[in-house]
C-alpha cells in the first residue's frame, strides 16, 4: 500500500550523522555497497566497471562542500572557510513523497519502525519515486530495472544470527570516526535523540515538507585563524635560543 | 530532468488523442461522415500508441498492470486507471459511429469528461512534485489541458477539411489560450525563487555560502543523468522559438487561411500542414518541459 501509515509511527529508526566528525573517507559507502549487494533484494550493479565510463548503484554517497562565510573569499578575512564532508542516504521521511507517488505499491513505509522500503518484486522501474525525492536517496539499478534505496540494513538490525554489536546498519558499524549513529528518534530518551537535542541536530531541506527522520549534527564552531596566528612562532625568531644554538645564531649573524 | 523520448512521445500523442476524443465526444463532427469515422479510429490509435510508448521507459514493463492499484495516493496510478476507463466509452462511441452512424450524447459526454480527467492526471504527475520548482504550479495542468484541446480541435479541423467552421474557430481559440498559458508558465518558471538551495540542502547556511568542493564520484550516476540533464538547456532559447512558431503561429496562420478559403482540398492540405507543425511544436515544447526543469537534488551536485 503506498499510502503512508495512518498514525505517525511511534518508533522512528534512523541515523544521526555528525558533520563535525565525518572525515570523508568513504568507508561507509563501500561497506554499504558490499553489504547490500549481497543482501536485501537485487544486487547493486555496476555498469562498465572496468571501462572508461564507470557508473553504478550506491545507496550512500559522500559529498564534500566548501562553506565560505559571508563577506570573505580569503581565509581569515571573515571567519574561516571550511570543508564539510557530507554523507547522504535515505532520510526515511515521515511524509515520504517517494511512497505516495508509487503507482504499484512497491514503495512503502513500515508502520512498526518507520523504515521506507521497496518491494522489488512489485517495482516496475518507472523512476517517479526518484523524481519525487529531493535528497537523491533513490537510484534505479540499471541491471535489475528496479529502484534501490537504503533499507537501514533491515536485514542486519533485527538479525539474531549476528552478534549484538553487529546489529546496526553497515555504515554505522564501519565508520572509523564514529560520525554515524543509529537509534530510535521517536524515543526522546534514546542516545540519538539526546545527541540531536544537545547538538542542535537539523533536517535537510525542511522546506520540502518531508519531515526526515535522519538528523544531521552541525560542525562545531571554530576559532578563527587570526586568533590563533600570534601563538605560532615566526621562523626567523631566535630569541629563545640557548647554549650551542645561541652561539651558532650569533656567529652566523656576524658572517 | 532527463527528457525520455518515450515520455515525450506519450504525453504528446495521448494529449492529442484525448483532445480529439473530447471534440468527438461533444459531437462536433457528424458520425455519418467518413472523416469522423477516421477521426474516431485516429483518436484511439494516438492514445493507444502513446500508452504503449509510455511503457518503454519502465525497468520492468511486464509488471505495468500493477500500476493500476495505487489510485488512492498516486497520480501516475490514477492516470493509468483513467486511461483504461476512458477506453471503454471511446471504443463504444467508435463502434457506434462506424457501424450505426450514431453519436450517443451520454457516451460522448463520458468520453469527453474521461479524456480531460486523464490529461489532468498526466499533468498532475509532474505538477505534484515539489522537487521540481517550475512544474509545481497549477499552471502545469492548465497548459496540458489547453494543449490537448488545441491539438484536438486542430486535428478535428484538419480531418473535417474546412467543413466545420465552429471547430476551426474553437481550435483558434484554444491555440491562443494555450499559447498565453504557456507564456505565463514560462515567466513563472523563469522568475520564481527556488524552493531549496545548497544552503538548505546541506543545513550549512548558518556558516556561509555553500558550494560543492568534491563530487561523491568521478563520473555520472543515475541521479546526475536523470535529474541533471543539460544538453537542451544550451539551445533552450532557439528551441522555444521553434516551439512557439511551429506549435502556435503556423497553426494559427493555417486556421485563418482555411477559414478564408472555406472548404475544399486546399483548405484541408493547409490544415494538415498546420497540425503537423503543431505536433512538431508540441514535441519540442515537451522536450523543453523536461530538459529545462531543474531538480532539487542538483543542489548537492
Amino acid at each position: 500500500m503506498t499510502s503512508l501509515p495512518q498514525n505517525p509511527t511511534a518508533t522512528k529508526l534512523g541515523l544521526v550523522i555528525d558533520l563535525d566528525v565525518c572525515v570523508g573517507c568513504h568507508a561507509c559507502v563501500i561497506s554499504c555497497k558490499e553489504w547490500n549487494t549481497g543482501g536485501y533484494g537485487n544486487a547493486l550493479s555496476d555498469q562498465h566497471p572496468y571501462g572508461s565510463d564507470v557508473s553504478g548503484t550506491f545507496l550512500n554517497r559522500i559529498h564534500s562542500f566548501e562553506v565560505v562565510p559571508d563577506g570573505g573569499e580569503i581565509v581569515g578575512e571573515a571567519g574561516v572557510a571550511r570543508i564539510v564532508h557530507f554523507p547522504k542516504s535515505c532520510l526515511h521521511c515521515e511524509d515520504a513523497p517517494c511512497v505516495t507517488v508509487c503507482p504499484t505499491g512497491a514503495s512503502y513505509k513500515r508502520a512498526e519502525d518507520g523504515i521506507v522500503l521497496v518491494d522489488e518484486d512489485k517495482c516496475i522501474g518507472c523512476g517517479l519515486c526518484a523524481w519525487s525525492c529531493a535528497y537523491g536517496a533513490r537510484e534505479m539499478d540499471l541491471a535489475a530495472g528496479v529502484m534501490k534505496k537504503c533499507t537501514l540494513c533491515v536485514d542486519r538490525i533485527y538479525n539474531e544470527t549476528l552478534k549484538q554489536e553487529d546489529r546496526m546498519p553497515s555504515c554505522v558499524r564501519t565508520c572509523p570516526a564514529n560520525a554515524r549513529h543509529f537509534g530510535d528518534l521517536g524515543d526522546p530518551a534514546s542516545d540519538v535523540s539526546i545527541m540531536v537535542a544537545e547538538r542542535g541536530g537539523f533536517d535537510l531541506m525542511p522546506e520540502q515538507e518531508t519531515r526526515p527522520t535522519n538528523k544531521y549534527l552541525p560542525p562545531r564552531p571554530r576559532k578563527s585563524l587570526s586568533d590563533i596566528a600570534p601563538i605560532v612562532p615566526l621562523a626567523e625568531n631566535s630569541d629563545g635560543a640557548r647554549g650551542f644554538f645561541a652561539w651558532l645564531d650569533k656567529t652566523l649573524d656576524r658572517i | 530532468m532527463h527528457p525520455a523520448a518515450s515520455i515525450i512521445v506519450f504525453t504528446t500523442l495521448s494529449g492529442l488523442g484525448y483532445g480529439l476524443a473530447v471534440v468527438l465526444g461533444l459531437g462536433f463532427l457528424g458520425p455519418s461522415l467518413l472523416s469522423s469515422k477516421i477521426a474516431y479510429v485516429l483518436s484511439l490509435t494516438l492514445i493507444g500508441v502513446g500508452l504503449l510508448s509510455s511503457l518503454l521507459h519502465l525497468g520492468n514493463p511486464q509488471r505495468a498492470w500493477r500500476a493500476l492499484s495505487q489510485w488512492r495516493s498516486s497520480w501516475l496510478s490514477r492516470e493509468g486507471v483513467m486511461a483504461i476507463a476512458t477506453f471503454v466509452p471511446l471504443t463504444l462511441s467508435t463502434t457506434l459511429a462506424i457501424f450505426a452512424n450514431r453519436h450517443d450524447t451520454v457516451l460522448g459526454l463520458i468520453t469527453a469528461f474521461g479524456s480531460l480527467v486523464t490529461v489532468y492526471c498526466t499533468s498532475m504527475i509532474y505538477a505534484s512534485l515539489k522537487t521540481v520548482d517550475c512544474w509545481h504550479t497549477k499552471l502545469t495542468p492548465l497548459c496540458f489541458l489547453l494543449f490537448s484541446l488545441a491539438g484536438g480541435f486542430l486535428l478535428a479541423s484538419a480531418i473535417a477539411g474546412g467543413n466545420a467552421l465552429v471547430v476551426e474557430l474553437l481550435a483558434l481559440l484554444f491555440v491562443l489560450l494555450a499559447l498565453v498559458a504557456k507564456m505565463v508558465w514560462r515567466k513563472h518558471a523563469a522568475t520564481r525563487q527556488p524552493r531549496s538551495t545548497p544552503e538548505s540542502a546541506t543545513g550549512l547556511g548558518f556558516i556561509g555560502k555553500v558550494r560543492l568542493f568534491e563530487r561523491p564520484h568521478a563520473l555520472d550516476n543515475y541521479l546526475t543523468r536523470e535529474m541533471g540533464f543539460r544538453v537542451a538547456r544550451k539551445h533552450a532559447a532557439k528551441l522555444w522559438v521553434v516551439a512557439f512558431v511551429c506549435g502556435a503561429i503556423l497553426p494559427i496562420l493555417a486556421l485563418l487561411l482555411s477559414v478564408a478559403i472555406g472548404s475544399g482540398l486546399s483548405a484541408q492540405l493547409i490544415l494538415c500542414a498546420g497540425i503537423l507543425a503543431h505536433l512538431l511544436g508540441i514535441l519540442v515544447e515537451r522536450w523543453l518541459f523536461f530538459a529545462e526543469a531543474r531538480h532539487a537534488v542538483m543542489n548537492y551536485y
